[in-house]
């Protein structure tokens, strides 16, 4: 599955040490990414969703620690590289784009200087060239009047332009792998179908693999190729859109589907409520950690006592970390 | 969230009923110019809300659904119109006069985090509301326990502290701050925005039992479309500080008269892929303009896709606005308000119904509720 893949990821594990213990908030986890590839990765608050790409990137603020796993970029592993390289591939190789576009930018520089920064710490271009560079990617991000706007200071920006700035910023370097990290949450809806359309349009024209993290299940069937769903710390679902999506073979997949309010559904549907509270990573049950929320388990003996492995389902390209999932299937067949 | 039939057809007067309120924020900071027209945040918005019955208010950032409610609550002073609450008038009430209104209206906020006094105990946050109207006789523990329970709360939390509960149940602690009072009304401001996804639906439900226990009117402001179709009885759409359209809930989402609402409905994503993936989006153009320097004529001409199919109609006059022809209307003239019965209501120029309904409309809406 990794072979050819822009970045795979084996058994990645961070831990942050707390009052209470040791807390593993990335717990061996395990992907690839194709190029011109989007991988959505679904999880809640604290599922470690953001934390296991920034263990990727070795950006895990102290006193978190990455103990472990593989992090491969075009077959080569980086991560044991020393930090010197490690800042090369932030940007050259990986990019991120961040949920908040307002604090993500400094104020009190301009669009410009933030931009021939960035492209200044990566290559030997000169301050021309760089901004000639700058210029070409704010017009490829469909910034209006570029040559103006990137005089401008973020704040007179909107919400909207302040993102785009930032995809231009990810984009410059023509990085392999762009990571967006709920890129559109703090904007408007109709600006949030903008800014998902400028991805999936520089997707495919740069290359890239892009991983989105997101907690948007609709924008998940819009945007992505294949989904990683994760729950404290776990993948515990990864497949295809296309043959997977919503054929869910693990129960908090399928409880989140049922918890949303559609607009494809009849509106008095009642939600069904996932019992319970997120996880604590503190104290997690030493078997599954969705047993206490989960409608399959109830009290299965195996599910309290052993923590299960993400294997193949149906197919070999949909894995589930829920050795019940045949019942999901047979409940589907039975309604 | 259904109303009883009679509590909107009946011929009392409604919980609450605003009339023309507006609200123009003035730029008071040192360097301002003197004597901007100021922004004009909230702009002549009726509308009324029957006991028992909830009324959605939809918009994006900048379209003054979050003002609208404090001004219902008079934490911001209108500037004009007037607020009836239960038949009284409550815009011209002394501070003092206020205190008992506000037994009534309660608040529920977005940020379960800032709203709540880290300082404070479960127990006191509940408490404090009934110490702050003078409710508070002693021996009124028993109400404290009671309202924690209503709310899902144990009564082993009452001595703990907000950092010590997850965001659903801080959520729970500020609808129990606002139930201690046994109001009538309550003003929701994104209350579930915040929260996961797996915790939203304990929140809409709990909100649910509360309003059918006890009666309860529902001012709902979201920006998720989804979600206040999913809870509200009749929904506002608000753009740049009026409201564009109401209806009831299902004319208002199956036969969207405004083109605002319709671009909305169309960027909702929908979580099934063969629907998702075979959709067209109304791309709008630009984003929401400024209230500082609102357009003329109709405020969302310079994005609406409405009126640029409308004027490559030979029959419609346009002019020229912005480097492109658009309808003479659109441009020079306010729109006025169309009824489509049953309280259903847009302002627009070229409203989407009967015939003048556009391919984009009617797809937007198939493709919206996965029929597409």
């Amino acid at each position: 599955m990794s072979d050819g893949a822009v970045l795979a990821v084996r058994d990645l594990s961070t831990v942050f040490p707390s009052e209470a213990g040791p807390v593993t908030t990335v717990d061996g986890v395990s992907f690839s990414l194709g190029a011109g590839e989007t991988l959505a990765v679904v999880g809640e608050s604290g599922s470690g969703k953001t934390m296991t790409f920034l263990s990727v990137l070795r950006l895990v603020p102290p006193p978190g620690r990455v103990t472990g796993g593989e992090v491969l970029l075009e077959g080569a592993d980086i991560a044991a590289l020393p930090a010197s390289e490690m800042r090369w591939i932030r940007g050259a190789g990986i990019a991120m784009v961040f949920q908040d576009p307002l604090t993500a930018l400094n104020p009190v520089f301009t669009i410009g200087d933030q931009m021939l920064e960035v492209i200044r710490a990566h290559t030997a271009m000169s301050p021309r060239q760089a901004r000639a560079l700058a210029l070409e990617v704010l017009e490829r991000v469909h910034i209006p009047a570029p040559a103006k706007r990137i005089d401008d200071y973020p704040h007179q920006l909107s919400g909207g332009m302040r993102q785009r700035v930032l995809i231009a910023m990810a984009i410059a370097l023509r990085p392999k792998v762009l990571i967006a990290d709920e890129p559109t949450t703090a904007l408007d809806v109709t600006v949030q179908a903008q800014i998902l359309e400028l991805l999936a349009e520089l997707r495919s024209e740069l290359g890239m693999g892009m991983v989105l993290i997101t907690h948007d299940l609709g924008l998940v069937a819009r945007y992505a190729d294949r989904v990683a769903v994760m729950y404290a710390g776990r993948v515990v679902e990864t497949s295809p859109i296309a043959q997977g999506f919503g054929r869910s073979r693990h129960p908090y997949t399928r409880s989140l589907f049922r918890s949303i309010p559609r607009l494809d559904l009849p509106a008095d549907q009642p939600l069904t409520v996932i019992a319970g509270q997120p996880p604590d990573l503190a104290r997690l049950p030493a078997g599954c950690a969705f047993e206490p929320r989960c409608f399959l388990g109830n009290g299965r003996e195996d599910c309290r006592s052993e923590r299960p492995a993400l294997l193949p389902t149906t197919s070999d390209r949909h894995l589930s970390a829920c050795p019940h999932w045949r019942a999901l299937i047979d409940a589907e067949a039975g309604a | 969230m259904k109303p009883p039939a009679d509590a909107r057809s009946g011929g009392g007067e409604p919980l609450l009923r605003v009339e023309g309120l507006s609200k123009t924020f003035h730029d008071r900071r040192l360097f301002s110019r003197a004597g901007g027209a100021g922004v004009r945040a909230v702009d002549s918005v009726s509308f009324s809300l029957a006991a028992g019955e909830t009324l959605g208010v939809v918009g994006e950032t900048g379209s003054g659904k979050s003002t609208l409610g404090r001004l219902v609550l008079r934490l911001v002073e209108p500037s004009a119109g007037r607020i009836r609450f239960n038949g009284e008038d409550i815009t011209a009430l002394s501070q003092r006069q206020l205190r008992r209104m506000r037994q009534q209206v309660q608040m529920i906020f977005q940020d379960p985090y800032g709203s709540l006094d880290p300082r404070m105990s479960v127990g006191a946050i509940v408490a404090e509301p009934m110490i702050v109207h003078g409710l508070w006789h002693g021996g009124r523990d028993d109400r404290v326990l009671e309202v924690m329970r209503q709310v899902g709360l144990q009564a082993e939390h009452r001595n703990r502290y907000p950092h010590e509960f997850s965001g659903g149940q801080r959520q729970r602690i500020g609808i129990a701050r606002a139930m201690a009072l046994q109001p009538k009304l309550l003003v929701l401001d994104e209350p579930v925005s915040a929260l996961d996804v797996s915790i939203q639906a304990q929140i809409i439900n709990l909100l649910r039992e509360l309003q059918q226990q006890a009666d309860l009117g529902f001012l709902f402001i979201a920006h998720d479309l989804a979600v206040v179709r999913h809870v509200s009885n009749r929904v506002a759409v608000m753009y740049l500080g009026e409201i564009v359209e109401i209806g009831p809930r299902d004319a208002l989402y199956s036969s969207p008269m405004h083109p605002y609402t319709v671009s909305l409905l169309s960027a909702v994503p929908v979580p099934t892929v063969d629907r998702e993936r075979g959709r067209d989006r109304v791309v709008l153009h630009g984003e929401i303009g400024s209230a500082t320097n609102l357009p003329s004529g109709c405020r969302f001409h310079p994005r609406c896709y409405k009126a640029r199919l409308k004027a490559e109609n030979p029959d419609v006059e346009t002019v020229e606005s912005q480097g492109e022809r658009l309808p003479a209307a659109c441009v020079l003239h306010q729109p006025r308000p169309v009824d489509a019965g049953d309280g259903h209501v847009a302002i627009c120029h070229f409203p989407e119904r009967g015939g003048d309904r556009s391919e984009v409309a009617v797809r937007a809406v198939e493709s919206s509720r996965g029929a597409g």
